[in-house]
């Protein structure tokens, strides 16, 4: 295309010179090699032949195109290349941690790893099986049922306040009562999760006595945190849903509530439930509120109104930061790896049941 | 907004008061009270942290950790914790933006998506996994850079060697956080990025501008609030951000160093020590949680302020 125009214009050149679009692989192939001999001179690796490359390319294109094409053509290309590396730089530690997840944590996943809690396992064990004489025992089990419940109990409080907010914010609420819930409960949003474990931590020991720890505990603590973002979801939610079905409801005598509980309920509820579920997956990795309010153990506790409770997260902590056995820390460090390959496999499942609800139950729109 | 359902609930000139029903009121207080509680619940917050906190105040100074009263405690890590917010910020940003402009405006558009899909769910990765990552991957491999700059630019009182040497050092830390917040900046930034007015871009680029000048012209100035805004929600993640320091982190007492282990934040102080603490020791970092939730909330609010100014803007668009 730029050929021919060049062609037709020769006489008062309306266009500028212009690279060939093949001088970018050109370029990047000389760049390479330029980079791996630089990269030779100072000790071969793959970081510095990245890196090096990179600069020489970036060197390279934006001087070749300030040449031929002019200065504003060569600053563009130079951005181009900046924007490109910017995203090749940042996935270097993503796919790092997926892939570190994935492989130091399947040497230990499995259905024995979810099936055993760590009760009478001690380092011990541990040796043996680094020397061989014993088998690879203890597990995830408690952690997985701690997870589950506090969990639980935390979206059985936060469900219902929130989903009531928002219905108070959407169809009820104006005025200065309004105006503050929905300004604290921005607040909230930006609560950092230990101080919500504090106040967990506070309110029970003013409750119950100090140093009380359980799994309600830790699920008042991720209320705190997961009930601003369910507000905020199934606001957005009510908000979407037309003022015509209202309105026709009305013009049918229906009464306000149950307009609201038979018509608007239904209509978001794609909407509502696909965002309580990403409230699930936030709070389900939360670490450090539930260690200052639910503890640790090794034991399996299926009740969370007394004794301590573990949970994935806090499982995830202490095997990474205080292996059973000093001097043999790998067992604990591939129970940690395994404990955080559940707690990302259940993440995004929860992100994926979202998707899918949001898809699959999303109201029928048009007539 | 709020007002549009207005019209059905109070028609106008309504010559009488029609009856209440008994559903419609016990509902509508139901409704209320949730809201009332969620109030309830963030006054408890402040005021049970408030409550535990006054002993750490009133204390004799020589019963605080370090012997030296409260503040001499609180302000070491106070500053860690604004340090390695600000050196995840310093990495984060510009890396941020260079993915939301990828995303938005250089990826092809099918690849974009599937962009945008990734981002949200690196986001969702819970902050212990990235501790998990840093304190046994990360750390074993920045260690040689680290070792690099106190050797050779050693001279500047932040690169002060020696080197740790296991790598867990305050620079870790704020990688592993940058790592962290990178997808939630980038997630507000490509949101902002692709409202754009596609009649601003098209309007650039028909003027002969280059895909740098139109976003520079057209994209960078509307976007502008929103990258702020979406900065800051990160440095509130990153100052709050918990279980990345406390894992990575080598702690210790104050120092300029941030190659060598030493330093430590806030949240990671309350993480490692509450478990364990008794007495005046509770009190002292339940009143440090109150300082960390103080300076969250300012930055929240900053940041709030930011986009609400905007929102007042973006009726022009």
């Amino acid at each position: 295309m730029t050929v021919d125009t060049a062609a037709r214009t020769e006489s008062t050149p309306l266009t500028h010179r212009q690279l060939p679009r093949r001088i970018v692989p050109v370029v990047l192939a000389v760049s390479i090699a330029a980079g791996a001999g630089l990269a030779a001179l100072v000790g071969f690796s793959l970081p510095a032949l990245a890196i090096l490359s990179a600069v020489v390319f970036t060197v390279a294109i934006t001087t070749v195109s300030g040449v031929v094409e002019g200065r504003r053509k060569a600053v563009d290309r130079l951005v181009t290349t900046l924007v490109y590396s910017a995203f090749a730089v940042a996935l270097v530690p993503l796919i790092s941690v997926v892939w570190s997840v994935l492989d130091n944590g399947l040497v230990r996943f499995g259905a024995d790893f979810l099936n055993t809690s760590m009760r009478n396992v001690t380092g011990l064990h541990d040796q043996e099986a680094v020397e061989g004489i014993g088998p690879y025992i203890g597990g995830a089990y408690h952690a997985l049922l701690g997870t589950f419940l506090i969990t639980a109990l935390a979206t059985a409080i936060s469900v219902p306040v929130g989903l009531m907010t928002s219905i108070y914010l959407v169809e009820y609420g104006r005025g200065k009562l309004a105006k503050a819930i929905r300004f604290f409960v921005d607040v909230m949003t930006g609560i950092p999760s230990i101080v919500a474990g504090l106040f967990a931590a506070s309110l029970f020991a003013v409750l119950f006595g100090v140093g009380t720890r359980n799994g309600f505990a830790g699920a008042v603590a991720l209320s705190v945190l997961m009930i601003p973002v369910v507000v905020r979801s199934s606001e957005e939610m009510l908000r979407i849903v037309p003022n015509e079905l209202r309105e026709a409801a009305y013009a049918l005598g229906v009464p306000k509530w149950r307009t609201i509980v038979k018509v608007v309920l239904p209509t978001a509820v794609s909407g509502i439930a696909s965002g309580v579920t990403l409230a699930i997956a936030r709070v389900v990795g939360e670490t450090a509120p539930l260690i200052v309010t639910a503890g640790f153990t090794s034991s399996i506790n299926s009740n969370p109104f007394s004794d301590w409770m573990m949970s994935l997260p806090a499982y995830v902590y202490s095997s990474a930061m205080r292996p059973l056995s000093g001097s043999e820390p790998q067992p604990s460090f591939d129970r940690a790896w395994a404990a955080a390959l559940t707690l990302v496999i259940i993440v995004m499942a929860l992100n994926l049941i979202a998707r899918l609800i949001a898809r699959i139950f999303a109201p029928k729109t048009g007539r | 907004m709020t007002t549009s359902t207005e019209p059905a609930t109070k028609p106008p000139g309504r010559p009488r008061r029609a009856k209440v029903r008994p559903g419609d009121r016990n509902f509508s207080w139901a409704t209320r009270a949730a809201g009332v509680l969620i109030l309830i619940v963030l006054a408890g917050v402040a005021a049970f942290l408030v409550r535990e906190a006054i002993p750490a105040f009133r204390a004799d100074p020589a019963e605080i950790d370090g012997g030296e009263g409260f503040f001499a405690y609180v302000w070491p890590l106070v500053f860690g914790t604004l340090v390695a917010a600000f050196i995840a910020l310093i990495i984060a940003t510009p890396l941020a933006l260079g993915i939301a402009l990828f995303i938005s405006h250089y990826a092809p558009r099918r690849m974009a998506q599937g962009l945008g899909y990734v981002v949200d769910l690196l986001a969702a990765i819970p902050s212990v996994v990235y501790g998990l990552w840093g304190i046994q991957w990360l750390a074993p491999n920045v260690r040689g850079t680290w070792e690099w700059l106190a050797d050779n630019l050693g001279f500047i009182p932040l690169f002060a060697g020696p080197a740790s040497a296991t790598g867990r050092t305050m620079m870790t830390a704020g990688v592993v956080l940058a790592v962290m917040i990178l997808p939630i900046i980038t997630a507000i930034a490509r949101e902002v990025f692709l409202q754009t007015p596609t009649l601003h871009q098209e309007a650039a680029l028909a003027l002969g501008a280059t895909r740098w000048e139109m976003i520079r012209m057209a994209v960078l100035p509307f976007g502008r609030p929103g990258l702020i805004s979406g900065v800051m929600l990160g440095l509130g993640r990153a100052l709050g951000e918990t279980m990345a320091v406390a894992m990575v982190l080598s702690t210790g007492g104050f120092t300029w160093s941030m190659v060598s282990s030493g330093n430590n934040t806030i949240a990671a102080e309350i993480a490692l020590d509450f478990p364990e603490s008794a007495g005046i020791e509770t009190n002292t970092l339940i009143a440090a949680g109150l300082v960390l939730f103080v300076i969250t909330l300012a930055v929240n609010m900053l940041a709030r302020w930011i986009v609400a100014r905007r929102e007042a803007f973006s009726g022009a668009n």
